[in-house]
């Protein structure tokens, strides 16, 4: 994030333009509304990394009562706030490798499908089966179907950066 | 034993917790590039089409202008532009006298056809081969026949008829999309069938240009509608028009791949192309046309016109000056002073007569300007945009009288309905306006399509024009469907197709697919990559193209000439020059560095490309022409080639440059143009090897594209 290095004075009005468009991509009516069920899409694509009880929070303070649709005169300003206070801060690396490590109980370097398939889809904050079948199309290996775990890692983590 | 075990769980499940939180975040970061990729696919495509507005008033420019400079009677553009039916098309001799060699190993086609003649070409291009130009002709001969008959509007009734399968296979239709769609294939699991009693199809559309197999796409179609006739329907679409063929490959591959006969193979697919009938109705509920409508539209007119006279969206009717009788026009004006709209620009353009626009009216193509009221910038991209209304300033008495332009005569209005028909969108907002994106046609609001419908009975309108990412999209309430068949549009990975069936309770059901190039299926995250590696491709193009521009406004923000503007001033400079709503900020690392203190780099947004040859001798204002306008320039040149020798005299080169930089508002002086046309004239005998020429003004990316997708990563800056 070396933008941050320019002059505190250009940084919010940057801010706002990153925040309106992704919340632009989500906006099909062009009436600068969305549904509240792409807010974790947006807020996720800006480099947050918020839990599901984060999420709901924000919902909750940018809702428009019960329309299932967030304005962005709402979304702005709590977004702005989030992405100034650096809220919910990425996963580094090295966290995430431990991670993957204590699931792997035998040590064995990967993770079988279906121990994965167990963890993520019983504990935490559960996975749908269609995340499920996403992530193993996406990550298992194609001949044996094993998550290598430490080689992922680095590979989906290279993004350019917002 | 117990605490480890707790102790595990525990730990196991804030494992999880984070795990799933940066999967979920990866998806998202995924789902974004994969909707900026989209956007740039379709800002440049509705840039691309503003560009060929451009050319088809380039063209109407050149064949007003042209004659005038050669001094010769009519000239070889304007017949190809305006050919004058010919009568021996009409023959059957036209392809009976056509010899086939015995070497010729491709289908040999006996009419009237039969299921092993179609199955036959099926087989054929399967196998890559071409169909042979006899049959070629033949087919459109007997295409042509056949078309005749057919009134306009097809009434179909799903009474007499299994569901009707509705399909767009739109430009860029991959054959593959087509045999997918129509027949039992190891390629996808999704098989329809081929057209029968049992499966009746409507195809709406844009089944040329684009693709490299836009002959063998139609020729397929035009058989099955051979073969049954009434199981089997086709509408015009936009792209079912000659001048959008010069622009969009159609005409192109005609050329290449039939060197002698091309030509009258154009010509009859012309015909062919003006004869499809305009929309097709079921059972009197459901309407289905390739682009949409206006407030205009009315369907018993439609029914009544001569739908072939309208050739092409692009040559709107000329009207001559015998319309407007001089010694009556103060009489006139006075009568019409309300409504008569001048464009002072417009005043010196009275010899302009075959481009005045339909004044008033939600939908017409801009005209043509004359040198002395272009602007800089040449391409309307904004609905400001106005349409210059040419109104006549003739000398009555001692003054000079405005005349408007008369009411539309006849075949203006029949032009205009046919234009609404084939090029209009929908929108959200309500009302009609002009589809200033497009050229031509109307945005159409909810409320355009209500009163339609219920003025003729309807309850749906299906129609296709615009690709949709899943496919298929609804809007205005559900009264309006729009359908895409060609999967993978911009890219593997970019989009599904769909098509829709419809029974007798007239209730559409959707069908979605995606044809890969891999048996294997590809992960949504290489999907993604694909796609957006060729759309940035598209984008540094557009680019390199634009350089000179972009340069000279990035550095009105850098005075002091470091190389280096903040990244708001950069967004700002790319927004303003390119105008592509496009989110600068976040493309920002595909497409430029950044220097150490944080600011953008500019020059480095242009390392990746470079021209396919060494340049000749240009400056980079006429380079950047020449890249950008590349492709029309190569339509241009291939026009003029009659005999396709792959060469046309400096004259004719110089003619043409000037005109058209004329034209473009493009202040390149003669002397350049010499130089330019000397420089390339190799051998010195007066003869220009434009296709060698052309190719200098290739862009070229510099890194092979796989290798960047291989290692997982994008050009450009981090």
């Amino acid at each position: 994030m070396t933008e941050n290095k320019q002059s505190g004075e250009s940084i919010v009005p940057d801010l706002h333009k990153k925040i309106k468009a992704a919340f632009k991509s989500f906006d099909y009516e062009s009436n600068n509304n969305v549904d509240v069920r792409e807010i974790g899409t947006i807020i996720y694509s800006l480099g947050c990394f918020p839990t599901q009880a984060d999420l709901h929070d924000i919902i909750a303070e940018v809702e428009e009562d019960h329309t299932g649709c967030i304005p962005l005169d709402k979304f702005l300003p709590a977004m702005t706030k989030v992405l100034l206070e650096h809220k919910f801060p990425p996963i580094p690396e090295d966290l995430l490798l431990q991670a993957f490590e204590v699931l792997d109980k035998q040590k064995k370097g990967y993770l079988e499908p279906e121990e994965l398939t167990k963890h993520m889809t019983e504990e935490g904050e559960l996975f749908t089966q269609e995340e499920m079948e996403e992530m193993l199309t996406a990550l298992a290996d194609h001949k044996n179907n094993y998550v290598y775990y430490k080689d992922l890692i680095s590979q989906l983590t290279i993004d350019p950066d917002l | 034993m117990k605490c480890n075990c707790w102790c595990f769980l525990a730990a196991a499940m804030k494992a999880a917790v984070l795990i799933q939180r940066w999967y979920r975040r990866y998806m998202a970061r995924l789902e974004m590039r994969r909707r900026y990729t989209w956007n740039i696919f379709q800002s440049i495509e509705y840039a691309g089409e503003q560009d060929q507005l451009q050319l088809s008033s380039f063209f109407s420019f050149m064949l007003d202008n042209f004659t005038q400079l050669n001094g010769n009677g009519p000239d070889l553009i304007s017949q190809l532009l305006d050919p004058v039916v010919d009568p021996w098309l009409d023959r059957e001799t036209c392809y009976k006298l056509i010899p086939v060699p015995e070497s010729y190993t491709g289908p040999r086609l006996s009419f009237p056809l039969s299921v092993s003649d179609t199955d036959a070409l099926l087989g054929a291009f399967k196998e890559q081969q071409t169909l042979h130009a006899r049959y070629v002709l033949q087919l459109l001969y007997e295409t042509k026949r056949l078309l005749k008959q057919m009134p306009n509007i097809i009434h179909l009734s799903t009474s007499y008829t299994n569901e009707i399968t509705i399909c767009d296979l739109n430009k860029h239709a991959l054959l593959s999309d087509l045999i997918i769609t129509l027949s039992i294939s190891r390629l996808a699991a999704l098989q329809n069938g081929l057209p029968s009693a049992e499966t009746p199809y409507v195809f709406n559309g844009d089944f040329v240009d684009r693709g490299k197999k836009s002959i063998e796409v139609v020729s397929l179609l035009f058989a099955y509608l051979l073969l049954y006739p009434d199981y089997m329907h086709l509408n015009r679409g936009n792209h079912e028009d000659h001048i959008m063929n010069l622009r969009y490959g159609f005409t192109k591959e005609v050329m290449q791949k039939y060197k002698t006969h091309g030509r009258e193979i154009l010509q009859l697919f012309q015909d062919v192309f003006s004869l499809l009938p305009i929309a097709t109705v079921i059972d009197g509920k459901i309407l289905i046309v390739h682009g949409g409508i206006s407030d205009q539209t009315d369907l018993d007119f439609l029914s009544s016109i001569d739908r072939h006279k309208v050739k092409s969206a692009m040559r709107f009717p000329r009207r001559s000056l015998e319309h407007l009788d001089i010694g009556h026009s103060c009489k006139r004006k006075r009568r019409q002073c309300g409504h008569s709209r001048q464009d002072s620009a417009a005043s010196t353009s009275s010899s302009s007569s075959s481009s005045s626009s339909l004044s008033s009216s939600s939908s017409s193509f801009c005209s043509p300007r004359t040198p002395s009221c272009l602007s800089p910038r040449p391409c309307p991209s904004s609905p400001s945009m106005p349409y210059t209304i040419n109104v006549l300033q003739v000398p009555y008495l001692d003054s000079l009288s405005s005349v408007p332009p008369p009411a539309p005569p006849q075949h203006d209005r029949e032009w205009k309905q046919v234009v609404d028909i084939l090029w209009s969108d929908p929108k959200t907002q309500e009302g009609c306006s002009p589809n200033t994106f497009r050229g031509g046609g109307c945005y159409f609001g909810p409320d355009v399509t209500r009163r339609l419908l219920l003025q003729h009975g309807l309850q749906l309108l299906i129609r296709s024009h615009e690709c949709k990412q899943e496919g298929y999209e609804l809007c205005h309430g559900g009264q309006v469907i729009t359908i895409f068949s060609a999967s993978n549009y911009y890219e593997e990975g970019s989009n599904r197709g769909a098509y829709i069936k419809v029974g007798r309770e007239l209730v559409p059901r959707f069908y979605q697919y995606q044809v890969s190039r891999t048996t294997r299926k590809l992960t949504l995250t290489q999907r993604v990559r694909a796609a957006e590696g060729t759309a940035l491709k598209a984008l540094k193009e557009k680019l390199f193209t634009h350089r000179s521009e972009l340069l000279s406004g990035l550095q009105q923000y850098d005075q002091n000439n470091t190389g280096c503007v903040s990244l708001s001033e950069w967004a700002q400079a790319f927004e303003s020059v390119l105008r592509l709503d496009l989110p600068w900020r976040t493309l920002r690392p595909h497409l430029a560095r950044l220097a150490p203190d944080g600011s953008v780099d500019y020059q480095s947004c242009f390392e990746d490309m470079e021209p396919g040859i060494p340049l000749p001798q240009v400056t980079q204002k006429l380079a950047d022409t020449l890249f950008r306008y590349r492709t029309d320039i190569e339509i241009i040149f291939n026009i003029i080639d009659k005999d396709h020798s792959g060469l046309i005299s400096i004259e004719e080169f110089r003619h043409t440059w000037r005109l058209f930089s004329a034209h473009l508002g493009v202040d390149i002086d003669d002397r350049a143009i010499d130089d330019l046309a000397r420089s390339i004239d190799f051998n010195k005998d007066g003869s220009i090897d434009f296709t060698e020429f052309l190719e200098a003004f290739r862009v070229v990316h510099k890194l092979n594209n796989k290798e960047q997708q291989l290692n997982g990563k994008t050009a450009g800056g981090k």
